[in-house]
């Protein structure tokens, strides 16, 4: 009896202790990542572009080599979910030494402390990029938090062979572009110019930025959030007003149908950025040579304003032991032309530096633009007239509002005005909620 | 005997409310439960069809063609898939397989030593124990992820095989089943028996208590393998060397490449129907092993 007495201890103590396992093994040690500043540095470094480790390796085998600073690649998948993924690993002190980071996200891992200062290292590297693209990796202070990387000015796309069946011409002005929606649609009731989708809120912010909104401003200690202003209004109305009278279709972009409706050709022109050629190459294989680029229409007739919708920066982490051997690498990474070289024949990206827009890897047009052999002249002109942009600290809680607010108002053609309210509500809400200063 | 009981009763309660009265009409079939038996797996069945369908399309094809109009490119879909960086789609294939795997083995072992322990001893605080795992059954495993990556950085361990890995050993549910599976099916006087003839503890486990368990452990291990093969959030957050990723987010890195790169539909496609091909197969072979009433005879009450 007492042997079994004492087994049943042990069969029982065994479910419980192999149950605590996997708490039991978390908290063995508890030790930090050797800070050693000096002598070799290994940097790890987050990033979705496709073909980074091939950019990366010419780093490693070359300026690396000397410096002894070698850079690992470990792919991501882009987005929101990546900003938690970063700040999650910033909690634990375990970010890597380098992360991609779009623009709009950058306020965010500032507030949240996550990227360092690299005002100090990145004096050179300014002077290749233009003032509007700098500004948004300054948050408007002095500090420098990434290196821009690449940028997505926005023009207009459209179906020039079909233009020129249905007797359009290319629209200068929104006005002109309600027009040709109009037109098209009393010649073709089937057809529609364009769709307004609300399932990518980059399109509407750039849109807006086009216009002059400013969505938030820092003043002193506090945010001002200026969703709901008169320029971004006036956007939201145009729109609404199109949607509303049928002149445009109002189905989400890059679903199957829309995939459908742009390969068929029943959409004829896209309102998107300089990466639309490799989007429409797999939505509309079918199209190819067909399409042509214009400069955005405009607000009034003689202005020459873009938006952008996109773009992405090198950031290196307050985590990181090695900050000035990463800040090192992001500004050769975005500055060096041998570099950006390859990261537009590799990762297919436009780049943000001045000087790389005009190289060679930009002498040809893109193959689905055979047709348009200037458009890297034209694109790197509109380039210029990108409007200062400015970011706040939850663009992704905005964002979100943006696609559930303007989802159901696109879907059921009611008034933009009220969305736009929704989302300035919104967006208030959670910055007050976060312990933010919020002016009114 | 009591399963046959069961399974005697199953078509009159299967049919519908209205004919309750008197005994159903021999080869008549019950329209409307019959009916809403298809629509349902219609339902269930549309999406994998469009998938396999989808699968087929090149590039070319996918948004242009008919969406139930098979393609020609299913094995260039394959060949690309395969020679995208270097074939890093069936290394995740293998990791997922496994953390699957030796996962849900694990996972097995921990919940049948556990389910046994709290089904047949009594001592002090068992049904605290239980009561906790109830908990934990009740506790989405989504919202341990964050914390148990804290916890996983402390130990450094994160972005290694075993902070996937330990998270799963112990599974609430797994022991929950276990112990209400090895409560029916290992009769207390059977253990008892074994103790008469001077087998221990561990003997009586392995070869008495163990056997009779097998068709719940079935269960069990299945649902675990099923689980992790699906698991998204922990992998996500754990996990930045996509050389050890999953193919859950394998898969998923391939749809968010950024905007200026589309997203690889059609490798995305082909790899979701291949990553169901090994469930598939799993269940099809592990079915033969359920069959319950294999040992319901040992002992007469």
């Amino acid at each position: 009896m007492p042997i079994t007495k004492h087994n049943r201890l042990v069969a029982s103590t065994i479910a419980v202790v192999l149950g605590a396992t996997s708490l039991a093994a978390c908290g063995s040690s508890d030790d930090d990542k050797s800070a050693s500043q000096s002598g070799p540095a290994t940097l790890t470094f987050w990033t979705w572009a496709p073909g980074m480790d091939k950019v990366v390796d010419l780093w490693n085998k070359g300026p690396g080599k000397q410096q002894q600073i070698t850079v690992e690649v470990k792919k991501q998948a882009s987005g929101d979910t990546l900003i938690t993924k970063i700040l999650t690993a910033h909690k634990a002190k375990k970010a890597p030494d380098l992360v991609q980071a779009e623009y709009q996200a950058l306020p965010t891992l500032v507030s949240n402390d996550a990227l360092a200062d690299i005002a100090a290292e990145s004096k050179e590297a300014k002077t290749k990029f233009a003032d509007g693209v700098w500004q948004q990796t300054t948050l408007g202070t002095d500090a420098v938090y990434a290196i821009p990387q690449d940028i997505g000015p926005m023009m207009f796309y459209y179906r020039a062979d079909l233009f020129k069946k249905y007797g359009l011409t290319v629209p200068t002005t929104w006005e002109q572009f309600a027009e040709t929606a109009r037109a098209l649609k009393k010649k073709a009731p089937d057809k529609a110019l364009t769709t307004f989708s609300a399932n990518d809120s980059g399109q509407f912010a750039g849109l807006a930025q086009q216009a002059g909104a400013k969505w938030w401003t820092a003043s002193g200690d506090k945010w001002k959030v200026g969703i709901d202003d008169a320029a971004t209004r006036k956007v939201a109305d145009f729109w609404g007003g199109l949607v509303k009278e049928g002149a445009i279709d109002n189905q989400p972009m890059y679903q199957p149908a829309w995939n459908k409706a742009l390969n068929t050709g029943k959409e004829i022109a896209w309102v998107s950025a300089v990466w639309a050629p490799g989007t429409l190459t797999t939505a509309a294989p079918q199209t190819t040579g067909k399409w042509a680029m214009a400069p955005l229409p405009q607000w009034s007739a003689g202005e020459n304003v873009t938006g952008s919708w996109g773009g992405s920066s090198t950031a290196v982490t307050t985590d990181s032991p090695h900050k000035a051997a990463a800040a090192k690498f992001a500004a050769w990474l975005n500055t060096d032309p041998q570099a950006v070289a390859a990261l537009a024949k590799e990762s297919g990206i436009y780049p943000a530096s001045t000087s790389a827009q005009t190289s060679d890897a930009f002498a040809q047009p893109p193959a689905f633009f055979s047709n348009q052999p200037d458009f890297y002249t034209k694109a790197s002109e509109i380039a210029k007239t990108t409007a200062p942009s400015a970011w706040g600290p939850n663009v992704n809680v905005a964002y979100t509002s943006f696609n559930d607010a303007f989802g159901a108002a696109a879907k059921n053609k009611s008034d933009f005005g009220a969305a736009l309210k929704t989302m300035q509500d919104a967006t208030v809400a959670d910055l007050k909620k976060q312990g933010f200063g919020v002016a009114q | 005997m009591s399963s046959l009981a069961v399974r005697k009763a199953a078509p009159a309660a299967g049919t519908t409310p209205g004919t309750a009265q008197g005994p159903p009409l021999r080869g008549r079939i019950a329209l409307v439960p019959t009916l809403t038996l298809l629509l349902g797996a219609l339902y269930c069945l549309l999406p994998v069809a469009w998938v396999v369908i989808a699968a087929t399309k090149s590039g070319r094809e996918l948004f242009s063609t008919f969406t139930f109009l098979p393609g020609t490119g299913f094995t260039q879909n394959i060949k690309d898939l395969s020679a995208y960086r270097d074939g890093i789609y069936w290394k995740w294939m293998g990791n997922s397989a496994l953390y699957a795997g030796l996962g849900a083995l694990l996972s097995t072992a921990v919940s049948a030593v556990s389910g046994y322990a709290l089904a047949i001893y009594r001592f002090r605080g068992r049904e605290t124990i239980f009561n906790v795992l109830m908990a934990g059954v009740l506790m989405p495993p989504v919202i341990l992820a964050i914390p148990q990556y804290l916890l996983m950085a402390k130990a450094d361990l994160t972005d290694s095989y075993a902070s996937v890995l330990l998270p799963l050993v112990l599974s609430p549910y797994g022991v929950y089943l276990a112990r209400i599976y090895a409560a029916a099916a290992v009769p207390g006087d059977v253990v008892e028996a074994g103790r008469m003839d001077g087998a221990g503890e561990w003997r009586i486990f392995t070869r008495v208590a163990l056997p009779m368990m097998v068709p719940g452990l079935v269960t069990v291990f299945l649902f675990q393998f099923v689980a992790v093969w699906n698991n998204f959030l922990l992998p996500y957050i754990m996990l930045s060397d996509d050389e050890k990723f999953p193919i859950t987010l394998g898969l998923f890195t391939l749809l968010e490449q950024g905007s200026n790169t589309p997203a690889l539909y059609t490798l995305v496609i082909t790899g979701a129907l291949l990553a169901i091909i090994p469930l598939v197969a799993l269940f099809l072979v592990i079915q033969r092993f359920w069959s319950l009433d294999l040992l319901s005879g040992a002992v007469k009450s």
